[in-house]
């Protein structure tokens, strides 16, 4: 692959690799699983001429919407971390670090354990959405909190941002485990999946709760890649250049907010993505934002796509939970990458 | 008059740091602000660059209050370099540089960037990564950055540096310094460079202010601003002022203020056996 003195790719090749890399890794996902369809069939669907019922149904109903909602929580698990390790000019930092993912997670975990006695009420009300909709109240809720208690005479400190996330995540692990001491055998069971994540009950209501809050964050994440870049130089850098840092700060988190409880909501718990993805990207592509934004979308769905394909092809017909399966990939990946950046 | 602080203090954790400053900074002026560690001089710049809040008194950029100029019209006049700016990411010497500049197309921005990459003798680094350099290169990358900001400007420029010579080496410091009065001279810029060396000071500044806790302790001209007795109220140093023929004051420290209070010092019992060490006279 052609690199330049600074040991980075080049652009146009890299891209031309993402987007084959994102295709291939759609099409063998859309045709693995417990009932095997061809690239024939796929074809056939889409043209309108395929006899196979339920291969069509199959398709349109069950591996599309799973397909489109992995490539979106992928992608806006991986801007989000790009956001927010630019923002706090932290490599590590990661969505759940300010808290969305810790309380998205207590909230859902509350429906699931409480939904039959003291949160009935609103089981009743909201039905199938009661535990999306509370997840996505839950992060978007922390994040909130996190960012008020962070804010002092009108300005953002972004050290107490994450210090108070640091807390809240505390906190809401503290609840999130006092609600597993309580819960029973079969709570515990659907508790347990949706703590590690999965794609496995995607459907088109999922993807149509889902998508707005995911695509809005994903549409408005590159306008902010310039003052982030000057974030890269330190808070006060932003204002020099003329950008208004408290804004930057705002907007930053609210997109990351509610990209990640939305994400939350819909897929459960998946970890790594936020931090893996942008890390690759910014040593293969460079740090400006201009590339690791657009970059990191591509490269998360389709990461995320191609685990959730592992995920369900590896122990057939069970399904291992995503969040799991990334820890799986994420985890001696990043290792190995951390061992070889320190021999070079 | 492109600078004009009037009577301003700056408060910080209830103390007043910048005490009732007054002073004014014209278009094609190098002016240094010297004095002790402590002084002011960081806060001062940092009030002109808008990060702190000026709390009594007045700034006025181009005749217009600083608090009532928008963000980027103020970028477009008014570059500022940190005293210190770390890089954690990964980004080039030159996207560094390019971060100066607004968006616009490269075949603008590119023969900006190659000039002061030049003018700042990073050329030679501007494919290597900002986290590899060192402290002096580092600091020369980060002035680049900032004039570019301002580089196009037709209007009256304000260059706010604190201590941007404080890690390069004797050479790059006499060439940056060279460079700041030539950009006051010949393009009209207004300079305010905080500094530590008095000698660099002497050298270059058109004028000189002196800080001592927050006040005004003199300004003016370097000759009338370094005096043996200043030196001694303001920094503790005694020191020797040559007056050079090449017009500037050459400053030759001897002691600093505790120095006197080491002759009496002596640690009896840890001096190491046998000792090549000079013994105290």
């Amino acid at each position: 692959m052609v690199t330049d003195a600074s040991g980075r790719l080049a652009r146009g090749p890299a891209l031309i690799l993402m987007l084959t890399a994102a295709l291939a890794v759609s099409v063998v996902s859309v045709t693995n699983g417990a009932y095997p369809l061809s690239a024939g069939d796929i074809l056939g669907v889409l043209v309108g001429d395929l006899e196979d019922e339920v291969a069509r149904m199959v398709f349109v109903d069950v591996r599309l919407p799973r397909l489109v909602l992995g490539f979106l929580v992928g992608a806006v698990l991986a801007v989000s971390g790009a956001l927010l390790q630019g923002l706090f000019r932290n490599p590590l930092a990661d969505p759940g670090l300010i808290g969305v993912s810790a309380g998205a997670s207590l909230a859902a975990i509350a429906v699931i354990v409480l939904g039959g006695t003291w949160l009935g009420g609103w089981v009743d009300l909201a039905g199938n959405w009661a535990l999306p909709i509370a997840a996505f109240a839950g992060g978007s809720g922390t994040v909130f909190l996190a960012w008020r208690i962070a804010r002092r005479a009108g300005e953002t400190s972004v050290a107490t941002l994450l210090l108070a996330g640091i807390a809240i995540n505390a906190i809401a692990g503290a609840g999130t485990g006092l609600l597993t001491f309580y819960s029973s055998d079969e709570e515990l069971r659907s508790l347990t999946f949706w703590t590690m994540g999965s794609l496995g009950h995607a459907a088109w209501d999922d993807v149509a709760m889902a998508a707005p809050w995911l695509v809005v964050s994903l549409c408005a994440a590159p306008f902010l890649a310039r003052p982030l870049d000057a974030f890269l130089l330190g808070e006060q850098v932003v204002g020099h250049l003329g950008y208004n840092t408290d804004w930057t700060k705002r907007i930053t988190i609210l997109i990351a907010g509610l990209g990640v409880g939305a994400a939350v909501a819909v897929s459960g718990l998946i970890g790594f993505v936020g931090l893996v993805v942008p890390h690759l990207v910014r040593h293969s592509l460079g740090a400006g934002h201009r590339i690791v934004i657009p970059a990191s979308a591509l490269a998360g769905g389709t990461l995320l796509v191609g685990a959730d394909c592992l995920a369900r092809v590896v122990v057939a017909p069970a399904e291992l939970p995503i969040g799991l399966m990334m820890a799986l990939i994420g985890g001696p990946f990043f290792l190995l990458l951390l061992l070889r950046t320190r021999v070079t | 008059m492109l600078l004009r602080v009037d009577n301003a203090s700056v408060r910080l954790g209830g103390r007043q740091i910048v005490d009732r400053l007054d002073f004014q900074l014209d278009a094609g002026e190098l002016l240094v602000v010297l004095g002790p560690n402590g002084a002011g001089k960081s806060t001062l710049l940092k009030a002109l660059a808008g990060e702190y809040k000026i709390h009594a008194g007045s700034v006025a950029l181009a005749g217009k209050a600083l608090k009532d100029w928008t963000g980027k019209c103020l970028a477009r006049q008014r570059a500022v370099m940190p005293q210190r700016v770390e890089v954690n990411f990964p980004l080039t010497v030159e996207e560094i540089v390019r971060l100066g500049r607004p968006p616009e197309p490269l075949s603008k921005s590119q023969p900006i960037l190659e000039e002061l990459m030049a003018l700042l003798d990073i050329t030679h680094l501007q494919s290597r990564l900002a986290p590899g350099l060192s402290g002096g290169e580092q600091q020369r990358v980060q002035l680049a950055r900032v004039l570019a900001q301002v580089w196009d400007t037709r209007k009256p420029v304000l260059l706010l540096l604190d201590e941007c010579t404080s890690a390069l080496d004797p050479a790059h410091q006499q060439q940056v310094f060279s460079l700041l009065r030539k950009l006051a001279w010949q393009r009209g810029f207004a300079v305010l460079a905080v500094a530590h060396d008095l000698n660099l000071a002497a050298r270059f500044a058109d004028r000189l202010l002196l800080l001592h806790e927050g006040q005004c302790h003199s300004s003016g001209e370097p000759l009338d601003v370094l005096t043996e007795s200043a030196l001694a109220e303001v920094y503790g140093l005694s020191a020797r002022i040559l007056n050079l023929e090449e017009g500037y004051p050459l400053v030759v420290p001897r002691d600093g203020r505790c120095a006197k209070d080491y002759d009496t010092l002596s640690w009896p019992g840890l001096a190491p056996q046998n000792s090549s060490c000079r013994q105290a006279s």
